[in-house]
């Protein structure tokens, strides 16, 4: 594609146009080579973070491999929405073999290509939080363990949404799921539970570690793109909203993507051999209401039967991420 | 080249023969010394190009397994036991994948209570999987089967479980003919995958299937099967034509040809059942044996051919179906249904009890006098047994039944290992 120099420049934003930046800089979904590798037809709900996530992610990787890819799936809204017999949407060479093991999968698929010395020839896994955090966790842990040449991007959407949004143990405090339901004088998901993926496999001191949301894709692809120039266990956590299980409308799910992260309660980082090496610090502070209130599944919060003290403790674990990762300007200097 | 050798080690240095590219290990009793002398074998170098994965779980060792298949590699793994079962969710996977991974199952007791001893529940459970199963009666027929089973599985496109006796062939020294790189080679064809996952042609493996195709996806898993029937007794000829020897096959006789009464059986017993069957031979019983080397598929028309022109026959088979009876002999049973034959079963070995000829003597004649129970229980400690029955009729809080067992039986202490 010719490279057109525009001379526009826009003010007051961090947006910039991919006609803006020089054709290397140019965001991988932009350019005609793009490999599509989800395309269309597939059967998400509108608006799914998950599908957005994922098409971003794997176009990316497919930039960077230079279309040698090949992709393990676990089961869940990504594997099913994607693949209804007899249509598929990948175009790359892709398996879903079972719920919990796609990690594993994805090491069997690194092993043969080394034994075959088609080393030009790169791997990812994906699953949702479900088949990550808990059923994959196992498969997950040895992978990264053994330190597998493979990328594992995880979905996070915070639920086991292809069976009806039970919670999983990415589930957050207070969330009402068909297994957390918001009753009893604490409703929704306990405090106290569930667990840091990121956290955990940086304590595995894998080459990289990454977190992002669907609300800056452009960071999606930077940090796929990093992840694939490196080799060995790789780990990125997508924060990937879903309209059905979250109770958010379809257009919302880039805003709602960007209050989690602008509100602390989903710090975004990258993470070198366990080491913090970047955060993407936080532009428009708000408090944590403006993120919780446009969900339903955190409705109970708020209303006649409010729960404050809930809501505060929500804003003390966005506070301590804003401590932690040092996600405002002001702490660094 | 003529060895005494240990089972597991003839088998590693068979499967090292046929040239597996990726080999995943979880470590169970009575399978370690397998892939433990396969880790040497990659590591030294000897077998090469090979990957060899220390997996965390059995599930993951079968899902390395599928994920090497799918890529195009020749893979193996080898389990048993609680691992078999660990390992279930996957082990399904790969055969409606169609993916022909080999797997040895060093078959061993499934707990409560733990045993590591022999039996074959462990490969039973997997009877429906869709996985091809063999069942070797020494350690040549191991050896032998593991080359025919790469063989058979990658032609059909279906994996392939070999069976061998925990402990009694595992860690057995026999005399075994391990064959030459030259042989192996010339009697399996390098890996050429039906679907491969590979960026120059993408294809979708594992693609969600819905009640429109589901049925017929599941059909040609039976019907692959059914064309192993055809193939397993070819692979057996060509086999002999390369290594100058028979082995494996569906089923085989002895004696069989004027004999009144049958056992049949599968595994290691074999061999204790035919010094029985040879020593009432020489007493003037008609006795015969049909040993059953293919399980899935299970030869159905050989079964009864080799059945129907007996009077009676007794399976002897270490495995139960828990309220029902025999599981082999279920399947023996419907060879023959129609024929009017008598048929007993014997469930005999659990947890690696032993088999003697003593107790097969008399089981036998009883079998020919048809004085047995349609389901009897080898060498069962009835007043153990009876003892416990009582105790949990008196009281509500009876306690723990091993123990309580192991108690009655004036054993103080279990086995150590894992
Ligand atoms: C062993 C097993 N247990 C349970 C299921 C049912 N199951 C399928 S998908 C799914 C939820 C997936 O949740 P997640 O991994 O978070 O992905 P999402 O659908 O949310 O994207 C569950 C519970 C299964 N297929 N296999
Ligand atoms: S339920 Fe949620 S994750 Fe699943 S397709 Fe719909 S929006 Fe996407
Ligand atoms: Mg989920």
């Amino acid at each position: 594609m010719g490279f057109q120099p525009v001379k526009f420049y826009q003010t007051g934003t961090y947006t910039v146009g991919n006609r803006l930046l020089a054709a290397d800089e140019r965001s991988v979904q932009s350019s005609e080579q793009r490999s599509n590798a989800i395309n269309s037809g597939h059967r998400a709900c509108q608006g799914c973070g998950e599908a957005l996530g994922a098409r971003y992610a794997i176009d990316a990787a497919m930039a960077a491999s230079n279309g040698q890819l090949i992709a393990a799936n676990a089961t869940g809204c990504l594997e099913v929405f994607s693949t209804p017999y007899p249509e598929s949407s990948w175009q790359v060479p892709w398996i879903h073999s079972v719920f919990g093991n796609a990690p594993a999968v994805a090491t069997g698929i690194a092993a043969a290509l080394k034994a075959k010395g088609k080393t030009e020839v790169r791997v990812v896994a994906q699953g949702g939080d479900g088949g990550t955090t808990d059923i994959g966790f196992g498969c997950l842990s040895g992978m990264f363990e053994r330190n597998d040449d493979v990328l594992y991007i995880c979905y996070d959407n915070q639920a086991y949404m292809n069976t009806g949004v039970q919670r999983s143990s990415a589930t957050p405090p207070a969330a009402r799921t068909a297994t957390t339901m918001p009753v009893g004088p604490q409703p929704g998901n306990p405090f106290g539970q569930g667990k840091n993926l990121p956290e955990i496999a940086m304590a595995h001191g894998i080459p990289y570690v990454a977190t992002a949301t669907v609300a800056d894709l452009r960071d999606i692809e930077y940090k796929v793109k990093r992840a694939m120039q490196m080799h060995g266990a790789r780990y990125l956590h997508l924060f990937v909203p879903c309209p059905l299980g979250w109770g958010t409308a379809s257009h919302d799910t880039i805003r709602i993507a960007r209050l989690a992260k602008e509100s602390g309660l989903f710090p975004v980082f990258e993470a070198e051999h366990g080491e913090v090496t970047g955060v993407l610090k936080i532009r428009h502070p708000v408090p944590v209401e403006d993120y919780l209130k446009p969900q339903k599944r955190f409705a109970h919060l708020f209303g006649k039967h409010a729960h404050p003290d809930m809501v505060a403790h929500i804003q003390a674990l966005a506070d301590r991420n804003i401590r932690k990762y040092k996600l405002l300007d002001e702490e660094v200097h | 080249m003529l060895k005494q050798i240990e089972g597991s080690q003839a088998v590693a240095q068979a499967v090292a023969l046929c040239r597996p590219e990726v080999i995943c290990a979880y470590p169970i009793s009575p399978q370690t010394h397998i892939v433990e002398a396969l880790g040497k074998t990659v590591k030294e170098g000897s077998l090469s190009p090979c990957e060899f994965i220390n997996v965390e779980s059995e599930f993951a060792a079968m899902s390395v397994a599928i994920g090497a298949s799918a890529a195009g590699a020749r893979a193996y793994t080898a389990t048993a036991s609680q691992g078999l079962l660990f390992m279930a969710e996957a082990v399904y996977n790969a055969s409606g994948l169609g993916l022909p991974i080999v797997m040895t199952v060093a078959n061993r007791a499934i707990g409560a209570p733990i045993n590591i001893w022999n039996d074959h529940s462990d490969a039973l459970s997997q009877r429906d999987s869709g996985w091809l199963q063999l069942f070797a009666e020494n350690n040549q027929e191991a050896v032998d089967l593991h080359i025919q089973a790469f063989r058979l599985g990658e032609e059909l496109s279906m994996p392939v479980m070999v069976c061998m006796d925990g402990f009694i062939l595992t860690h057995a020294f026999e005399r075994v003919d391990i064959p030459t790189q030259e042989q192996v080679d010339a009697y399996l064809p390098s890996f050429e995958p039906r679907q491969v996952l590979d960026p120059a042609e993408p294809v979708t493996i594992g693609a969600m299937v819905g009640p429109e195709a589901f049925m017929e996806v599941r059909y040609l898993a039976h019907a692959r099967q059914l064309q192993a029937l055809e193939r397993i007794p070819q692979l057996a000829t060509e086999f002999r034509d390369v290594f100058g020897r028979d082995s494996c096959g569906l089923a085989h006789t002895y004696c069989a040809d004027d004999a009144e009464t049958m056992i049949v059986a599968m595994g290691s017993v074999l061999g204790t059942i035919k010094d029985v069957v040879d020593e009432m031979r020489a007493d003037g019983h008609r006795i015969g044996v049909l040993g059953i080397t293919s399980y899935r598929p299970f030869p159905l028309a050989q079964v009864r051919a080799a059945l129907v022109h007996c009077k009676r026959f007794l399976v002897l088979e270490k495995s139960l179906a828990v309220g029902l009876g025999g599981i082999l002999a279920t399947d023996v049973r419907m060879a023959v249904s129609g024929s009017g034959l008598r048929g007993f079963t014997a469930i005999a070995g659990l947890g690696g009890r032993p088999i003697t000829k003593a107790s097969l003597h008399q089981l036998f004649r009883q079998a020919e006098q048809e004085t047995l129970e349609p389901v009897s229980f080898l060498d069962l400690d009835r007043d153990a047994v009876n003892k416990q029955l009582e105790r949990e009729r008196q009281t509500r809080r009876s306690g723990p039944i091993a123990e309580n067992m192991l108690h009655d039986k004036g054993i103080v202490s279990a086995g150590q290992f894992g």
